[in-house]
């Protein structure tokens, strides 16, 4: 009776869940309804995991002696593991937002590799195309585990340079064959019942050691600039490993859950490697940037460095600002004295508008976050394709951080890496200021020849005290006028 | 009477096919300004693996089970909590010019309600709406 009565809360509820993710899912279309649908899906989450607890009536015989322990163990973990992910997901900083989302992502793809370990070493699984669920979920469950933590690591800063070893390609495909072999060997050996050459424990063991060997593998010859579609491919991974274990476990509601995020991974990804034009296959298996040496052509023009208080005067006087911003602006946390200085604009009569280009920042649309985290209204924020064909009208192009995103080279140059890459086309304003610490290179390490055109005048400095520089001169210049 | 849930191989498979279709329609829709916290927030989603690692911890009956089981609930309570934290925190971050903090600074809009779409957010996804 107790166990009839649980498995219809616990149905009822997971249904609720699922539901209520979705739903909260479904919100997340427009900035206005985000917020709770964020809040919609946290109560259905609330609600599975309180629900989950009603297991412990229906545990198997075996178990039964040791359920205070279990259940002692499931209260420590869920208050151990959700308060240290609390406590610094709500510390960090929204410039190490990538970091963030790959840390926990890893996470789940652990915990889905966890469950089907206890399920392989348990022999908990029924039948052939169980063991073989089991099986595909733990080993794209490690895969997530390791490879997000490499991301992790990349996106940090820990792991500075990509790593390029002649063949490594073709080893990792070797390593990724022995996980198939290994994963096949143990369903073969279990549902036949023969007995295994390595004992089964250790086999399994064997078979998550490579799994996790790919994940790290595959991930590190893979440079910063392309790590946002990788995180994208591993939260796909974990939802994909998650709904596998929901099969296992026989729980719609990790079925559903799972390949709902396992489809948005993979639309993601496909409109990410769009955003810059390179397909996922050559993100995933060929390698980018400093591993490839090019000759850049001669670029014509020079380098024309301008006050940043004559720039800020010049933008006081333009009718249009089109402002692009990049990574490097939140380097220096200069969002806010940006925002400051397209308030005065603003006030002046300045039409401004912030220009993103999908792949800002270190992940898509973590631009977007940043600037309305400095306050900016997302109506200014306008994004590539809708902002594309207004540069050629505005007086302005202030490119503030940004590199890559606004290189020509890009549309002309058949021999540049980042050929095809769909661009802000900020070279076609009438005038360009780019807000440059010094003369580097972009994240793709290569020369941004806008910078020499005719046009572009460079404003030295940090992004933030340039912004600062710019606001206090027009300001100053508007206070004897204010005065008279 | 009973309520236990059975999914057989094929059922199994349609249930895959018809939210991954699902999936796909939802995220469609979502702008590119938002991308980072649908992120985030699908992370989130898959967070409820930690109901699975529930269920795998309480029905241990081994030391190496429970190690293992214990790790799948730290590791999926920390997927759920980090992932809501930080979705929960940026979409909090975002205003329009109407909002009240800006009001007196745009005039122009605002006028307009809170709730007006703003026609700077486009969808990117093939289905417009």
């Amino acid at each position: 009776m107790v166990i009839t009565i649980s498995q219809l809360i616990i149905g009822s509820v997971d249904l609720i869940a699922a539901f209520l993710l979705m739903f909260g899912l479904w919100r997340m279309a427009s900035p206005v309804t985000a917020p709770s649908g964020i809040l919609v899906a946290g109560v259905g989450m609330l609600v599975a995991v309180v629900a989950s607890f009603l297991y412990v009536f229906t545990v198997d015989a075996a178990a039964k002696p040791h359920l205070p322990l279990n259940l002692a163990l499931a209260a420590a973990a869920l208050i151990i593991g959700a308060g240290a992910a609390w406590w610094s997901g709500r510390k960090v900083a929204i410039t190490a937002m990538p970091q963030a989302v790959a840390l926990f992502n890893g996470m789940g793809g652990g915990a889905a590799g966890a469950i089907a370990a206890v399920e392989l070493f348990g022999h908990q699984t029924h039948g052939a195309a169980q063991l073989i669920v089991t099986l595909l979920g733990a080993s794209i469950g490690s895969i997530s585990l390791s490879g997000s933590i490499i991301a992790w690591a990349k996106l940090d800063a820990l792991l500075k340079k990509p790593l390029h070893v002649p063949g490594l390609q073709i080893f990792n495909g070797v390593v990724l064959l022995l996980c198939v072999m290994v994963g096949g060997y143990i369903a073969f050996t279990t549902v036949g019942g023969a007995a295994p050459i390595v004992a089964m424990p250790q086999l399994i063991e064997i078979f998550f050691a490579i799994a996790l060997l790919y994940g790290i593998l595959m991930t590190l010859p893979i440079g910063g600039a392309d790590m946002p579609v990788v995180i994208s491919v591993y939260n796909a991974f974990t939802g994909l490993a998650v709904g596998l274990e929901g099969f296992v476990l026989q729980n719609p509601a990790l079925m559903i859950a799972g390949m709902l995020v396992g489809a948005a991974g993979l639309l993601l990804t496909l409109l990410m490697a769009k955003a810059m034009n390179r397909s996922v296959a050559k993100i995933l298996f060929a390698s980018f940037g400093p591993g490839k040496k090019r000759k850049q052509g001669a670029i014509k023009g020079s380098l024309k460095p301008v006050q940043a208080s004559d720039a800020g005067i010049f933008m006081r006087y333009a009718k249009s600002v089109i402002i692009v911003p990049g990574y490097g602006l939140a380097v220096s946390q200069g969002q806010g004295k940006l925002y400051d200085f397209v308030k005065l604009l603003q006030a002046a009569g300045v039409s401004v508008k912030f220009a993103i280009h999908p792949v800002a920042g270190r992940m898509p649309g973590q631009m977007d976050v940043l600037l309305a985290e400095a306050g900016v209204p997302y109506d200014l924020i306008v994004q590539l394709a809708d902002v594309n064909e207004e540069f050629k009208d505005a007086d302005v192009a202030l490119i503030i951080g940004a590199n890559d995103v606004v290189n020509p080279e890009a549309r002309t140059d058949k021999t540049s890496p980042i050929y095809g890459m769909p661009i802000l086309n900020a070279d076609q304003a009438k005038k360009c200021y780019v807000v440059k610490r010094g003369d580097g290179k972009g994240y793709a390490g290569i020369v941004n020849p806008l910078f020499y055109a005719e046009n572009t005048f460079m404003v030295y400095g940090d992004a933030a005290a340039v912004c600062v520089s710019m606001t206090e001169a027009v300001r100053g210049m508007g206070a004897p006028a204010a005065a008279a | 009477m009973s309520f236990q849930i059975s999914i057989g191989g094929f059922i199994a498979v349609y249930i895959f096919m018809v939210t991954a279709f699902a999936g796909w329609v939802i995220i469609g829709r979502v702008p590119a300004i938002l991308h980072t916290p649908l992120m985030s927030g699908s992370n989130f989603v898959h967070g409820i693996v930690v109901v699975g690692g529930i269920f795998t911890l309480l029905n241990a009956s081994t030391p190496l089970e429970q190690a293992i089981g214990f790790v799948a609930v730290l590791l999926g309570a920390g997927n759920v909590a980090g992932g809501f934290a930080v979705t929960q925190r940026m979409l909090a971050m975002f205003q329009t010019s109407g909002h009240a903090a800006h009001a007196t600074k745009h005039p122009k809009h605002a006028k307009h309600p809170k709730r007006a779409a703003p026609a700077a957010v486009k969808s990117i996804s093939p289905k417009k709406t």
